[in-house]
C-alpha cells in the first residue's frame, strides 16, 4: 500500500488541459438544435460500437481515457448499455455482419441521441474500399457510417488522435458556434 | 519424401527468412503434414487460391515450421473436384482455417469433423465464394439470416450465456456462448467473423505498392509487424535488398509496437483484478511511447513507416538521445511496477492459476505466440530465425510453464524489459546509409512470404504476385487464428467474472481473424 501510495504521489497529476471543440468537423445539414445539446449538457454518456475497424482507432479511444486526457474528468463516459447512453462513437467502415448490431445498438437509445462516427473509414469506407465504389460497399461491407445510421459529426484521421476525438466529441455536444457568437 | 530433405528438395525463396517451397501432390502433402507434427513442428497457416486463369482450378496452400525452417507446400486442386485431405486432425488450429477456406474459395477437407461455415454469415450466398475469381468484389448480394448451429451443452442446471458481438467495453465485435452451471463455465464456443470486410479481396485489386498501405491495416495495433512482414513478401518477390540502416530501425519500430501493446495490456490486466491504479500507471507510460512516436516517427502507432524496399523514417542523434531518456524512465518506471503487482495479494490471487493452459495441452492445440510462451512453447523466431538485426542479437526468449494468467503477465514484463536492451543496442550500432532501396517491378505467378514475430505472435504475409506488378492473391496470418480455439479451453472450469481477465491475458485479435 505505502508503495502504491508513494507512486501515485510521485506521478502527480498529468491530465492537459482539454482541446476547443471543433465544429468544422460536423456533418452539414444534420447540425443538432440547440435544445437538444442544451439538453445533453456536458454530461455525456458515450456507447462505442467496433462496426469492422481494424483496431486502430480503438487504440485512440482506449488512450481517451488515460491520465493525460482524463476524459472521465471532463464528464464524458464510457457506458456498457446503449440505454445509458448519449452518444454512440462508431469506428470503421460498418461490415455487414455487423449492420444489425450497429442498428440494433442505435435503436436501442433513448432521444435525443448524437452519432459521431470515427476514423477515414468511418467518415468514407477509408482504405478497405474500392475507388469504383464511393459510398465504400462491397461484398463484405456497408462502406461509412453514415450508409447505416445518420451521423452528427465526422472525425478523419487514420486513426484520429485523442486530440482530434475530444474536438469531435466536444463539437457535437456544444452549442453551434452561429448561436455561441450571437 | 523424407521431412528432413524439404531443404534440399524443395526452393528456398529469396529474402530474409529461412523459407522453402514445394509443390507437392495429396499423399505427399498428408505426409509432409505428419511428420512435422511428430517431429514436434506446428502450422503456421493455411489458405487457398483461384488459379483458373491459368487453367489449373484452385491450390492449397500450408506454411509448417520445424527446427530447421519454414516449409511451405502447394497442393494444387482440381476445379472439377475442389478437395484436400484435412490435417484438422494434426493440427487442431487448422479447423477454423479450412471452414474459412470453404466460405471463400469453396476447396473442402475431406473428413474434417466441423464443416460448419465459419467467416460467412448471411452476407453472401453459401454457393458464392468471394475469392473465386469470377466473384465481383463490389457486388453486393441480399443478406440472409445467419442461422449459425451452435453446439449446445444439455443437463440439470446448465444454461446459457450468449455475449455479443457489441460487448460492454471499447472492444472488437465477437460473439461468445458461455455454458455454465452455476457460476464455473462447462464450454465456450466462439463465434467470429462480425468484422470481415473483404480484405483479402481487397488486395487483389491492388499493386505491390498499394498494398503495403492495407498491409498496416489488417490490424492497427499490429501495424509494424504486419508492414514489415508484407516488406519481406514484396522484397522476396523482387529480389530486393533493403539496406542495413532500415533493417535496423524496423526492429527499432518492432520493438516500440511490443512495448506499447504490452503496457497497455499490463494496465488494463491491473485494472480487470480491480487494481486500477496498475492501469492509470502503465497509460501514462504508453502514452509516453506514443507521443514519442509521433514526435521522432511523425505517427503514434507507426503506421506506414515500414515500406517495401526499407523504411519511411529516420532518426538524427538528438532523437536517439530523446528515446534513450524516455528508456531510462521507463525501465525505472516499470520495475517499481512490476514490484507491486508481485506483491499485490490482490491481483495475485486473481492472476495465478486462472485461466491456465498446461504445456501439454498448449503443445497439442498449437498455441503460439505470447501465450504459447507462458505455455512453455518456446517458440520465438527472433531467437530461432533471427533476421537481421536480431541475428547480432541474441535475443532471450522469454518462457515459463504455468500457463495462467499470472504467467502471461510475467511474460509481458519480461518481453518489455528485453526490447528496450534490444533497441539500446540497435541504437548503440545504428549503421549508416540509405534508408530505402529500389524496389523493381514483380514478374508474375511468384510467390514471397514474410514472416515476423509480432507482438502477439507470428504474423506471416503470402504473397502471389499477378501481371503488371499487381496481387494475384495474398493472405495475411495472424497467430489469433491457433490462439482463438485455445481459449476456449483456458476458459473451462473457470467462472464467468474471470473471463474478460482470462481474455484480456491472451489479447487476441478480431479483425485480424476475420478479415
Ligand atoms: S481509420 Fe485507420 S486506424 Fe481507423 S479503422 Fe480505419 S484504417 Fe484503422
Amino acid at each position: 500500500m505505502y508503495q502504491i501510495i508513494r507512486q501515485i504521489l510521485k506521478t502527480g497529476i498529468k491530465t492537459e488541459t482539454p482541446p476547443q471543440p471543433d465544429h468544422a468537423l460536423r456533418v452539414d445539414g444534420q447540425q443538432l438544435q440547440e435544445k437538444i445539446l442544451r439538453h445533453i449538457g456536458r454530461a455525456l454518456a458515450i456507447r462505442h460500437v467496433d462496426a469492422g475497424s481494424c483496431n486502430g482507432c480503438e487504440l485512440e479511444i482506449h488512450a481517451l481515457n488515460n491520465a493525460y486526457y482524463n476524459i472521465e474528468g471532463l464528464g464524458i463516459k464510457f457506458v456498457a448499455s446503449p440505454r445509458h447512453a448519449d452518444m454512440l462513437l462508431v469506428t470503421g467502415p460498418v461490415s455487414r455482419h455487423m449492420e444489425t448490431a450497429l442498428k440494433r445498438t442505435y435503436d436501442a437509445m433513448p432521444e435525443p441521441r448524437l452519432v459521431v462516427a470515427v476514423g477515414d473509414c468511418g467518415c468514407t469506407g477509408g482504405i478497405f474500399s474500392s475507388a469504383n465504389s464511393p459510398g465504400g460497399e462491397n461484398y463484405a461491407s456497408c462502406g461509412k457510417i453514415s450508409n447505416v445510421i445518420p451521423v452528427d459529426v465526422a472525425i478523419p484521421g487514420c486513426p484520429p488522435t485523442p486530440v482530434a476525438l475530444l474536438q469531435g466529441i466536444l463539437a457535437a455536444v456544444s452549442v453551434s458556434t452561429k448561436s455561441e457568437n450571437t | 519424401m523424407k521431412l528432413e530433405e524439404f531443404t534440399s528438395r524443395f526452393n528456398k525463396l529469396p529474402g530474409a527468412m529461412p523459407i522453402w517451397h514445394g509443390i507437392v501432390d495429396v499423399a505427399q502433402f498428408r505426409s509432409l503434414c505428419e511428420q512435422v507434427k511428430h517431429d514436434g513442428g506446428k502450422l503456421v497457416a493455411l489458405w487457398g487460391s483461384d488459379e483458373s486463369a491459368s487453367g489449373a482450378g484452385y491450390a492449397l496452400h500450408v506454411a509448417l515450421v520445424t527446427a530447421a525452417g519454414m516449409l511451405c507446400l502447394t497442393l494444387p486442386v482440381s476445379a472439377e473436384r475442389p478437395a484436400y485431405p484435412d490435417i484438422s486432425d494434426l493440427f487442431p488450429g487448422a479447423g477454423r482455417m479450412q471452414r474459412a477456406v470453404v466460405d471463400l474459395l469453396g476447396l473442402h477437407a475431406t473428413g474434417a469433423d466441423d464443416q460448419r461455415k465459419w467467416l460467412r454469415h448471411g452476407s453472401w450466398p453459401g454457393n458464392a465464394h468471394p475469392l473465386r475469381k469470377n466473384f465481383d468484389g463490389n457486388s453486393v448480394s441480399k443478406t440472409e439470416t445467419d442461422a449459425y448451429p451452435f453446439i449446445t451443452v444439455s443437463g440439470d442446471g446448465v444454461h446459457e450465456i450468449p455475449v455479443g458481438p457489441v460487448h460492454a467495453g471499447t472492444i472488437e465485435p465477437g460473439h461468445f456462448r458461455f455454458s455454465i452451471i452455476g457460476d464455473r463455465v462447462l464450454r465456450l464456443e466462439e463465434r467470429l467473423g462480425y468484422k470481415h470486410k473483404g480484405i483479402e479481396k481487397r488486395f487483389e485489386s491492388m499493386t505491390l505498392e498499394q498494398g503495403a498501405k492495407l498491409a498496416g491495416r489488417i490490424s492497427g495495433d499490429s501495424t509494424v509487424a504486419y508492414a514489415w512482414a508484407y516488406a519481406q513478401a514484396v522484397e522476396s518477390v523482387t529480389a530486393t535488398a533493403p539496406p542495413p540502416r532500415a533493417l535496423a530501425l524496423r526492429a527499432v519500430l518492432l520493438e516500440l509496437e511490443r512495448i506499447h501493446n504490452h503496457l497497455g495490456d499490463l494496465g488494463y490486466l491491473g485494472n480487470d483484478v480491480a487494481l486500477s491504479f496498475g492501469f492509470s500507471q502503465f497509460w501514462i507510460l504508453k502514452e509516453d511511447v506514443l507521443r514519442l512516436n509521433g514526435e521522432l516517427f511523425g505517427h503514434r502507432y507507426l503506421m506506414d513507416r515500414v515500406v517495401p524496399g526499407g523504411v519511411a523514417c529516420d532518426l538524427d542523434h538528438r532523437d536517439i538521445e530523446r528515446m534513450l531518456q524516455l528508456f531510462d524512465h521507463l525501465e525505472q518506471e516499470i520495475r517499481i511496477l512490476k514490484d507491486i503487482y508481485d506483491e499485490h495479494a490482490g491481483a495475485q490471487d486473481r492472476f495465478l492459476t486462472t485461466g491456465r493452459v498446461t504445456p501439454d495441452l498448449a503443445a497439442q492445440l498449437g498455441l503460439t505466440g505470447l501465450p504459447g510462451r507462458a505455455s512453455g512453447q518456446a517458440w520465438d523466431m527472433r531467437a530461432q530465425f533471427p533476421c537481421t538485426p536480431y541475428d547480432q542479437l541474441e535475443v532471450r526468449m522469454a518462457t515459463h510453464r504455468n500457463g495462467d494468467v499470472a504467467a502471461r503477465v510475467i511474460v509481458r514484463f519480461e518481453e518489455v524489459m528485453e526490447s528496450l536492451r534490444l533497441i539500446r543496442l540497435i541504437l548503440a550500432e545504428l549503421p549508416a546509409g540509405a534508408l530505402r532501396a529500389t524496389v523493381t517491378a514483380a514478374p508474375e505467378h511468384a510467390l514471397g512470404i514474410g514472416w515476423v514475430e509480432g507482438w502477439r505472435g507470428e504474423i506471416l504475409v503470402a504473397l502471389h504476385t499477378g501481371k503488371n506488378n499487381g496481387i494475384h492473391r495474398l493472405h495475411p496470418h495472424d497467430p489469433s487464428w491457433q490462439n482463438w480455439p485455445v481459449l476456449e479451453h483456458a476458459i473451462i472450469g473457470n467462472i464467468v467474472p474471470d473471463f474478460p481477465l482470462i481474455n484480456k491475458s491472451f489479447n487476441l485479435s478480431y479483425c485480424g481473424v476475420d478479415l
